[in-house]
């Protein structure tokens, strides 16, 4: 077995794997709802995915292939990081590559290609709690849950309206998973939140500060809150990539220089450069 | 003597930990479990996997399995074991189960304190027998099991209308399992 000596396999030792992975389970069975557990302190300060690596931590064995994205990109210091500490802690391969990945880590992107039957996506979540900057007391939101009294929730959508004429999420827009529990989809794009629908990969969740863990099961309804006149639209940059020339990834705006120039490309750097990849071969 | 547990705590009981997720992810679908385990009877290689995953010193666990097997999982799982079932985390039965709506089924708030229930069947097949719907299932999957406690099917749909709370299931057929959770619609035939 490899892995660093001295250290458990993935880092945690087996009682906490047992506590996460029959946390899991209850998330599994209950979609959309948050399930305390005993988060542990990692070797990486709040904010940077203890959440989702205590997860991934939970589930990965030998056999799987890892992938972690920041935003879609799996460059940078974050995923790098992570990647290497589980590389090192559970002694995975890593890939870039969203088709080869049996667990993908993700923050705040879906990837591009869609995923298939058998591979997990584990979200880094910063507040899992939906209504949290509408009803601040804890103890009352878990009522709320209770209740699926999501009333709140539509009324500061319509204050966008009212205020905007237009629902003004670009992020973090809530959904309602199975018919019953209102979750935050973690702050994803909205553009991302139509492929959380019926997604054929398992999807977990995992808040380390905030100490919650929630699931989607593949094949289970995700649907954005929105109201019958003002549907729900994913927002996307009306640009296509400068790199790839992609028209319907997310894009990132990136400035070029300090005279205004800028460029806007794929946040999905493994889909961008695929398809770059893919027209310089057939070139 | 005890009868040994897993020859790789760690990794077999992560490879349990896969198949159980998969399962409790995808109802209906049946996963092998418990290679190389040899436990007392009446524990199969699959229950004991099951209960070398998931059971430890946090989880009350009923069962009315005779000494021997008591032994086995105090001595590898470290569980206390509850006089009640109402007060088990898991239920372990050996003889006719407990009645669902008799285990803990969470709270409103809490769902998530409700009891799973580890069933002993005589064996499990997919594509055949009650008919299953819910998250997890693109369209409708099935499952045939031989050996559930008469009555159990109906029971378990009925505890659909209390969601979410609610008992999750553990089917452990010998060798192999299949999970039930408590989101799944389930009608018999």
């Amino acid at each position: 077995m490899s892995g660093v000596p001295g250290f458990s396999y993935a880092y945690l030792d087996e009682g906490t794997k047992r506590m996460l992975r029959r946390t899991l389970l209850k998330a599994v069975a209950i979609p959309g709802y948050q399930v305390p557990f005993g988060a542990r302190e990692m070797p990486l300060p709040y904010g940077w995915g203890t959440g989702g690596i205590q997860v991934t931590a939970a589930i990965i064995g030998p056999s799987d292939v890892l992938k972690v994205i920041d935003q879609g990109s799996d460059d940078t210091t974050n995923a790098v990081s992570i990647r290497r500490f589980f590389r090192r802690v559970a002694g995975v391969a890593t890939t870039e590559r969203t088709t080869e990945a049996t667990i993908i880590q993700t923050r705040h992107r879906i990837p591009e290609t869609p995923l298939r039957e058998g591979q997990i996506l584990v979200y880094q979540v910063p507040m899992p709690e939906p209504l949290f900057r509408l009803e601040p007391r804890l103890a009352e939101t878990r009522r709320l849950h209770a209740l699926a009294d999501y009333g709140l929730m539509q009324v500061r959508l319509y204050e966008d309206i009212v205020r905007h004429g237009a629902i003004a999420t670009a992020y973090n827009h809530p959904v309602m998973v199975d018919g019953r529990y209102l979750m935050s989809p973690s702050p994803i794009p909205a553009f991302d939140n139509p492929k959380m629908h019926r997604m054929p990969a398992l999807q977990l969740f995992g808040a380390g500060r905030e100490k919650r863990i929630y699931a989607v099961p593949p094949y289970t309804d995700v649907v954005s809150l929105d109201f019958e006149d003002h549907p729900f639209r994913p927002i996307r940059a009306p640009h296509a990539c400068a790199l790839c020339g992609a028209a319907d990834s997310y894009l990132d705006e990136v400035l070029t220089d300090d005279s205004g120039g800028r460029i806007f490309v794929c946040s999905d750097t493994d889909y961008c450069a695929t398809r770059q990849a893919a027209r310089q071969a057939a070139e | 003597m005890i009868a040994p547990g897993f020859a790789d705590p760690t990794l077999d009981s992560q490879a349990t930990f896969r198949a159980l997720l998969a399962a409790m992810s995808h109802p209906g679908r049946v996963h092998p479990a418990g290679r190389g385990l040899s436990p007392p009877a009446p524990l199969t290689p699959a229950l004991a996997a099951v209960a070398l995953t998931l059971c430890d010193a946090d989880t009350p666990l009923w069962t009315d399995a005779p000494e021997e097997a008591r032994r086995w999982l105090a001595f590898h799982c470290g569980c206390p074991f509850a006089g009640d079932p109402a007060r088990a985390a898991f239920v372990l039965p050996h003889g006719a189960p407990p009645p669902l709506d008799s285990l803990a089924q969470g709270t409103e708030e809490e769902p998530h304190l409700s009891a799973t229930l580890i069933l002993p069947v005589a064996s499990l097949a997919e594509g055949a027998g009650w008919r299953l719907a819910g998250p997890g299932i693109a369209a409708e999957a099935r499952l045939s099991v031989a050996g559930a406690p008469p009555g159990f099917a109906a029971a378990f749909a009925a505890q659909r209308a209390r969601f979410p709370r609610g008992v999750d299931v553990i089917l452990c057929a010998p060798d192999r399992l299949a999970c039930l959770p408590r989101s799944l619609r389930l009608s018999e035939v």
